[in-house]
């Protein structure tokens, strides 16, 4: 009898322990999800004044027109367009044109075009230099603006696409313009005072404008 | 001979002590990283992927919008907005984002940011009204939530 006792084992049997561990485990998965705080974001113009019209004559050549039509088809500049990755490019040309680069210090950080100018990299100042300049297209970055007009009837799934390849181009800008490449600028910590200061720099000078015109009611 | 009764004595059972701690591992990694549900969803998310997504920092800032195409058959199949459990209309949401805002403390307020979840169903039409709305609520800082695009394309 004592003899059987001595050779049970002393140990407290742990291997239920898993299961309920186990149990515990799918709880959590079923009930929980990974939050995902990742999105495009945008920031809209300020309220209207309904007593005061607001009437600001843009240059034609300052605005970048994207219009897309019920079909999801999309007019870029008065032309149709069926490829929408060629967006990215033509705005990555058309914000850093510098057709008439003004002096006048505008913006939060009080930089003038011809400062933002001189600011670029050497690469990219001689991209500008041989392939833009055209006086068809913006002055310069700080007047430059991208207004998309989204018929009511077209897909939102057309309008993230579009807003993708925007924020594609404008990071690309800003990547170059700091030396990165536009992924390395997007995890940019703005937190972390070197990174911000980064960030920062890449941006003065070059808002991101874009801007979303009110649709037409007409389907298009 | 006494050393082959001796291999037969010796326990069999794989040592499962370990397994628990496993476990907890796993189950502490999933704690940490996930985080409560807080509005059950009656809308379809099916949300459109994107590249070029920016993390969000101040998470306390953000207030969820939902759209999309209800669930419930019952409920016909536009596009209806969800705010924290309910549905609301168009001309509610000023006074839902005052409610949001009134959570936040006096200086943090103008820097609300929704974060709209859209399904890929819905139209612009919608968007366009809730993007009127909140200007006059003056939430200005949205965000259209997405997932990242698996293809590099």
């Amino acid at each position: 009898m004592a003899r059987s006792k001595n050779k049970g084992s002393q140990e407290v049997n742990a291997g239920s322990m898993a299961d309920i561990a186990f149990l515990l485990l799918i709880f959590f998965l079923v009930t929980t999800q990974i939050a995902t705080n990742k999105g495009l974001t945008l920031l809209l113009p300020p309220k209207q004044e309904e007593d005061e019209p607001i009437e600001i004559k843009q240059q034609q050549r300052n605005i970048f027109k994207i219009q897309v039509n019920s079909a999801d088809r999309l007019l870029v500049e008065d032309e149709p367009l069926d490829d929408i990755g060629q967006i990215r490019d033509m705005v990555y040309d058309f914000v850093l044109n510098f057709g008439k680069p003004s002096d006048v210090q505008k913006g939060k950080a009080k930089v003038s075009d011809r400062e933002v100018y001189e600011s670029l990299p050497p690469a990219m100042k001689s991209y500008i230099t041989r392939n833009l300049g055209s006086s068809e297209s913006s002055d310069g970055p700080s007047g430059a603006i991208v207004s998309v007009k989204a018929d009511r009837g077209s897909s939102y799934e057309i309008f993230i696409t579009i807003l993708d390849e925007l924020n594609a181009a404008y990071n690309r800008i800003y990547g170059e313009r700091v030396g990165l490449t536009d992924e390395e600028f997007r995890k940019l910590n703005r937190n972390d005072p070197r990174q911000k200061e980064l960030y920062d720099r890449a941006r003065a000078g070059i808002p991101k404008a874009i801007s979303i015109a009110e649709p037409s009611t007409v389907g298009g | 001979m006494s050393k082959f009764k001796k291999k037969s004595e010796s326990s069999q059972d794989i040592p499962t002590a370990a397994l628990p701690d496993i476990i907890f591992m796993l189950l502490f990694f999933f704690m940490v990283t996930t985080v409560l549900r807080e509005t059950e969803l009656k809308v379809e998310q099916d949300i459109p992927r994107a590249e070029q997504l920016v993390k969000l920092e101040k998470k306390k800032l953000v207030t969820y919008l939902y759209v999309g195409p209800p669930k419930d058959q019952a409920l016909g199949t536009e596009p209806l907005i969800q705010a924290n459990d309910a549905f609301i209309s168009i001309d509610g949401i000023v006074q839902w984002v005052n409610q949001e805002k009134s959570k936040l403390s006096e200086v943090e307020r103008d820097q609300i940011t929704i974060s709209m979840k859209v399904d890929d169903d819905t139209k612009m039409g919608i968007i366009v009204d809730i993007q009127t709305e909140l200007r006059e609520a003056n939430a200005r800082k949205i965000m259209y939530a997405a997932p990242t695009k698996q293809n590099n394309n």
